[in-house]
């Protein structure tokens, strides 16, 4: 509690403490299971029981897990999460420009609609969504995952990429009109640099979203061969009725590659925000 | 919401025609917001007002609606099981908001004391919100499996999923676990920004460490507590993946939500207008509370839903 750190009070809390420790022990237990249970075989599953050590570690659940398409469906999430990211970006970090800088009546209401938008809930449109990628024609395409994606993405990422760009200084866009730059080589030279921060953590945001996702696939999508992990999920449910160290694979699979990207954006994130703070 | 895709049309704003040596600033065009606009257009706000119009309609899911009234909003509210849907949507939603609130105050309250272990700790508090809802629902689905999972060795979790309120104690263990996290990132940002003058002028007061939670920590947690609530609400109102994987609506229909109605009415049976009417109320309950939330606690906390990233 923040009253520790005053002089006289540093003794600890142990109610709050142990209500810390209660809940690692809660979020702990799956995530064990989850690790233990996707490295050990079947026999010994079963044998030792669900909450033992594994007896002995095997990647033989990774290689099934790999042999049962993973590499198509993580391949297909790939390709969305990408799309998504760089799409999402083009996209709002224009008009986040427009919105800060153009000072015209249609920006400001503009942004007040995707502040609004924020308030719609995703799942409230699958019908209606259904109904307009069916008359695009994307129907059971990767493309139709994508577009609805960026588009719930953007009011959030709109949102934090205006909060940042309020906070360069008059005086650079001055400075940069007196050499004779456009708004484009503004956008180019300027806003790009400037907002590296905000512009890697609402990347990272939207690359969560988009490889996470699991509504508008199940209703855009029909056919294997456009299966994202996450509803490969659902059909390895089927696959591995009872091979329990299986599916713990899957699931640990799916996740592997946000851990590592988490591992990775992370110092980059701090690194960025940090940047721009300091500026 | 249809007529705001086009308003940036009519506009020419900038007043100041690129590279031109000029002392005026150069602006952007509302131009710019064009291609988001467009996205956000055909892909947000006209599903929204579009299933208000599909809620008026007989369709199948193939070929052309068929416009036929308010009679998908009179079998509605003339539907007894509707009633009961909505019943466990609220129960489930009170439910989540009373278990996870007091446990992300603490643990946010906690996590922003100064010990270094927190740190630690709370880096591993925050796993959960990289993995995904589907991940999760198939890790509590095998976790609470009666003959593979944990149950054969802790007897409370036999059969959990087999019973209606062992069904519901589950969906709401699996939430409390995958979101708990993330508000408690809410209430930690808060926490350490309430101002230490305010612990300083309580202690001369020979305030306790209760006295100091009760009377400073949790006032100055007024907004986030807002925030987070509206958040969770809105949330519990709309988890479908959740109970679509984890239970599946089931035992019986007994876990059927709102979002799960409507699944099943479309997707699986076909009256997709039906079903459009049973988005519409998750569409006005939910933007109306989400709408509050905004008014009540400014844009700017928005932004601490990036934090822990």
């Amino acid at each position: 509690m923040k009253v520790a750190s005053r002089p006289g009070a540093s003794r600890p809390n142990y109610v709050a403490g142990g209500f810390a420790a209660i809940w690692l022990v809660i979020v702990g237990l799956p995530i064990y299971t989850l690790v233990s249970w996707s490295l050990q075989t079947r026999d010994s599953f079963f044998s030792r029981g669900p909450l033992a050590l594994p007896g002995s570690l095997t990647l033989d659940n990774f290689f099934e897990v790999l042999d049962s398409g993973f590499v198509r469906y993580l391949l297909n999430t790939v390709i969305v999460t990408v799309a998504c990211v760089a799409l999402t970006l083009v996209v709002a970090v224009p008009a986040a420009y427009s919105i800060v800088r153009s000072m015209s009546w249609a920006s400001g209401t503009m942004f007040r609609v995707f502040l609004a938008g924020l308030a719609i809930p995703a799942q409230a449109t699958i019908i209606p969504l259904y109904l307009i990628i069916n008359k695009l024609q994307l129907y059971d395409s990767l493309t139709a995952i994508i577009l609805p994606t960026v588009a719930f993405g953007l009011p959030l990422v709109i949102l934090v990429l205006v909060g940042s760009l309020r906070d360069v200084s008059t005086e650079l866009y001055d400075a940069m009109t007196v050499d004779g730059a456009g708004p484009f080589r503004i956008l180019w030279q300027l806003v790009l640099p400037m907002s590296r921060g905000a512009i890697a953590a609402v990347g990272t945001y939207t690359a969560l979203g988009a490889w996470n996702q699991f509504l508008f696939p199940l209703i855009l999508t029909q056919d294997p061969s456009m299966r994202v992990l996450t509803l490969s999920l659902t059909s390895y449910k089927q696959e591995f009725q009872i091979n329990v160290p299986g599916m713990m694979m899957a699931v640990l699979l799916t996740a592997l590659p946000v851990f590592v990207l988490y591992l990775v954006a992370r110092r980059w994130l701090i690194a960025g925000l940090a940047g721009v703070g300091s500026k | 919401m249809a007529v705001l895709t086009e308003a940036p049309a009519p506009v020419r704003a900038a007043p100041a025609p690129p590279r031109r040596h000029t002392h005026r600033v150069n602006r952007p065009s509302s131009w710019y917001l064009l291609p988001a606009v467009v996205f956000f257009g055909v892909f947000a706000a006209l599903p929204l007002v579009l299933v208000l119009y599909l809620s008026l309609t007989d369709w199948t899911g193939v070929g052309t609606p068929a416009f036929i009234g308010i009679d998908n909003w009179t079998r509605l509210f003339g539907n007894d099981a509707i009633w009961d849907v909505t019943w466990t949507t609220l129960l489930l939603t009170v439910l989540c908001w009373v278990t996870q609130t007091p446990l992300s105050i603490l643990l946010g309250v906690w996590a922003a004391g100064p010990q270094r272990n927190r740190a630690v700790l709370s880096a591993l508090f925050f796993l959960p919100l990289l993995l995904s809802t589907a991940a999760i629902a198939m890790l509590f689905l095998r976790f609470f499996d009666p003959y593979l999972g944990v149950g054969r060795t802790l007897e409370p979790f036999r059969n959990i999923l087999g019973t209606t309120s062992g069904a519901i104690t589950a969906i709401v263990i699996m939430v409390g676990w995958q979101f708990v996290p993330f508000h408690t990132l809410l209430y930690q940002a808060a926490a350490r920004n309430i101002p230490k003058v305010l612990y300083d002028a309580a202690t001369v007061d020979g305030a306790g460490r209760w006295h100091m939670f009760w009377y400073v920590t949790l006032p100055q947690l007024k907004n986030t507590i807002i925030t987070s609530s509206t958040i969770m609400i809105v949330g519990s109102l709309t988890y479908f993946e959740t109970i679509f994987l984890l239970t599946n609506g089931g035992p019986g229909t007994s876990t059927r939500t709102l979002p799960l109605e409507m699944y099943f009415r479309s997707f699986r049976q076909y009256e997709f207008g039906y079903a459009s009417t049973i988005a519409s109320v998750l569409v006005i309950v939910a933007t109306s509370i989400s709408l509050i939330i905004v008014k009540f606690s400014g844009f700017a906390k928005m932004r601490s839903t990036l934090e822990g990233l």
